[in-house]
């Protein structure tokens, strides 16, 4: 019988996956996803009219490896980072082996040249699964409160 | 005003850069730059002898829905009336100019503007004005107050393969005859059944509009910039490609197919054939296409001068709407669509195909920065050219796409209508 999904496990998820990605450990990103997943950014102005098209879209966790490919081969970009600010996860619907959790974040963009700005702020819609002992995401919804992008979207929410 | 001079600000440049009347193949860095040009277009231009995309008609679809949108700097609203007509017209109230709908869109029987509550009908005309009559017989509007002579600029309304377009010009040819033949009919190929809009988003570049809208246009630099499809080894030799250009210059398509022989049997195929594992599609459903218009055509960039891109990429279907927000500053509006008659199979395609474009897109997002590497690079050359002539110096499609004649299109239009 695996461990229950605990609140504490869930902030250890939320700390690790944005500690991944600011730290530009972008390989390691897809891990915390289960095998069947989505992953999506869209708008809040989208979710709110049911409209499923956002910016990104990946319904499993191999096209998330195929983002970092791409991101690392292939797109042109210039050199920037993120650090995410999360907020306290809400959990509304908990079961023995998965939750659903909603989790404010706070993005702010440093370019090379130093230039910072907020980049995007909104909410995380999550799933939470258990998969042997591991949590992982099943689903991360960025919802973002904005529908402008600057200039470009590089690297994941 | 002479706008064929560098302005004051940036003539200390050690050439003279009067733009060559006789050839299309050097642009003044200072287009991208001056006030002066700015303010021009949006009177020459934007509110000149032109069709503006202003949005789709499936956003207006029923009487009483309405859109906000722009026609270059000018606010405008689109709305279809009870006589299930769509007409557009400024949104500027009459009387202080303040605007008359305030949200993106929806749907209202009239429109009352919140400063005054002056109230419009859904095709802008003014039928009210509060206390018009004053109060207890003191006040009001002079007895020669009209409010037929008062109202909205209102535009002209064409309608294309459910695309809006809108014109202040009575001057403005018929929009089948803007279009041309052949550009006209790359837009029916794509939009020939109802389409339904499934996203929207805006990116916002650090460029000026005209930038951009030359990258959409410049099918030289697609494999150059854009190496995801060369990284990920996808064999794409055996395509065949086109460009076709407006007579006027300023609309485009290019396009490429496969081989109508191999369709049948490779189509499906044809995107995943990696020699190399490390640059393998894990998950080659981003490439599962399906020859959806029955013409083996994959691929499709469209432009319709001096606003409109209308994308195919695969199944990745979209309407990208440019609008200047600034000398250095333009918005990128998104809409994705797909068609009513999408299978749920089909639905999830758009999406998985939708990562080829827009912000985020795998083709597409560096065109998001590379207008503001040339607004950039171009800080202090407003005396500088930039040069134009891969494929010739003229603005006809070639059989290739190894060309800048699309570009130069878009120069041929733009001086037209500019004057300079």
């Amino acid at each position: 019988m695996a461990e229950a999904i605990t609140l504490e496990r869930i902030l250890a998820l939320q700390a690790a996956y944005i500690r991944c990605i600011d730290n530009g450990e972008l390989e390691r990103w897809p891990g915390f996803f289960a095998d069947r997943c989505l992953y999506k950014i869209t708008s809040s102005e989208n979710h709110r009219s049911g409209l499923d098209a956002g910016i990104i879209y990946a319904d499993t966790r191999d096209m998330l490896l195929d983002r970092v490919t791409s991101l690392r081969q292939a797109n042109v970009y210039e050199k920037q980072a993120y650090r995410h600010i999360v907020g306290l996860p809400s959990i509304v619907r908990q079961g023995a082996d998965e939750a659903e959790t909603e989790t404010p974040f706070l993005v702010v963009r440093i370019m090379h040249d130093g230039e910072s700005s907020i980049f995007a702020t909104g909410v995380y819609l999550d799933v939470v699964r258990l998969q042997g002992d591991t949590l992982k995401f099943a689903q991360r919804v960025a919802v973002c409160d904005s529908s402008r992008v600057d200039t470009l979207m590089a690297l994941p929410l | 005003m002479n706008v064929n001079v560098p302005p004051e600000a940036l003539s200390n440049a050690p050439h003279p850069a009067e733009w060559p009347k006789d050839t299309l193949t050097r642009v003044p860095y200072w287009v991208y730059q001056s006030p002066d040009v700015f303010v021009l277009e949006q009177q020459r231009l934007f509110e000149g002898p032109v069709w503006n995309f202003l949005c789709l008609e499936a956003e207006v679809a029923k009487p009483g829905d309405y859109r906000v949108t722009q026609v270059g700097s000018m606010p405008v609203v689109v709305a279809r009336d009870l006589d299930d007509e769509i007409y557009a017209f400024e949104n500027r109230c009459a009387h202080r100019g303040a605007l008359i709908v305030l949200d993106g869109g929806g749907h209202a029987r009239d429109f009352t503007c919140v400063y005054h509550a002056w109230n419009y009908d859904l095709k802008g005309n003014l039928k009210a004005v509060a206390f018009e009559d004053g109060v207890n017989g003191k006040g009001g509007m002079a007895r020669t107050f009209c409010r037929s002579d008062h109202g909205p600029r209102k535009l002209r309304i064409a309608l294309f393969a459910g695309l809006v377009f809108g014109s202040l010009s009575d001057d403005v040819p018929p929009v089948e005859e803007y279009l041309g033949d052949e550009v006209g009919a790359k837009i029916k190929r794509v939009l020939h059944k109802p389409v339904v809009v499934t996203g929207r988003s805006t990116q916002m570049l650090p460029n000026n509009w005209k930038l951009y809208f030359e990258n959409v246009k410049d099918t030289y630099h697609a494999s150059l910039l854009h190496t995801f499809f060369t990284t990920f080894r996808i064999n794409r030799l055996s395509q065949r490609g086109g460009l076709v250009i407006s007579p006027n210059g300023g609309s485009h398509a290019s396009f490429s197919y496969v081989d109508k022989a191999n369709t049948d049997h490779d189509y499906s195929a044809m995107g995943i054939r990696s020699e190399k594992d490390d640059f393998a599609l894990k998950d080659p459903t981003l490439l599962d296409t399906v020859d959806e218009f029955g013409d083996g055509c994959h691929m499709q960039i469209l432009s319709v001068f001096p606003n409109l891109v209308l994308q195919q990429i695969h199944s990745a279907l979209a309407i990208r709407q440019v609008l200047p927000k600034g000398i250095d500053r333009t918005a990128l509006n998104w809409t994705t669509f797909g068609f009513a008659d999408d299978t749920p199979e089909m639905k999830r395609r758009r999406l998985v195909h939708n990562n080829l474009a827009g912000p985020a897109g795998y083709v597409s997002m560096e065109d998001g920065a590379v207008g503001g590497f040339v607004q950039r690079g171009i800080a202090t050359a407003g005396g500088e050219q930039a040069v134009l002539e891969m494929g010739g110096a003229e603005a006809v499609a070639e059989g290739t796409r190894a060309t800048e004649a699309s570009v130069r299109g878009f120069w041929k239009c733009y001086r037209a209508q500019m004057g300079i």
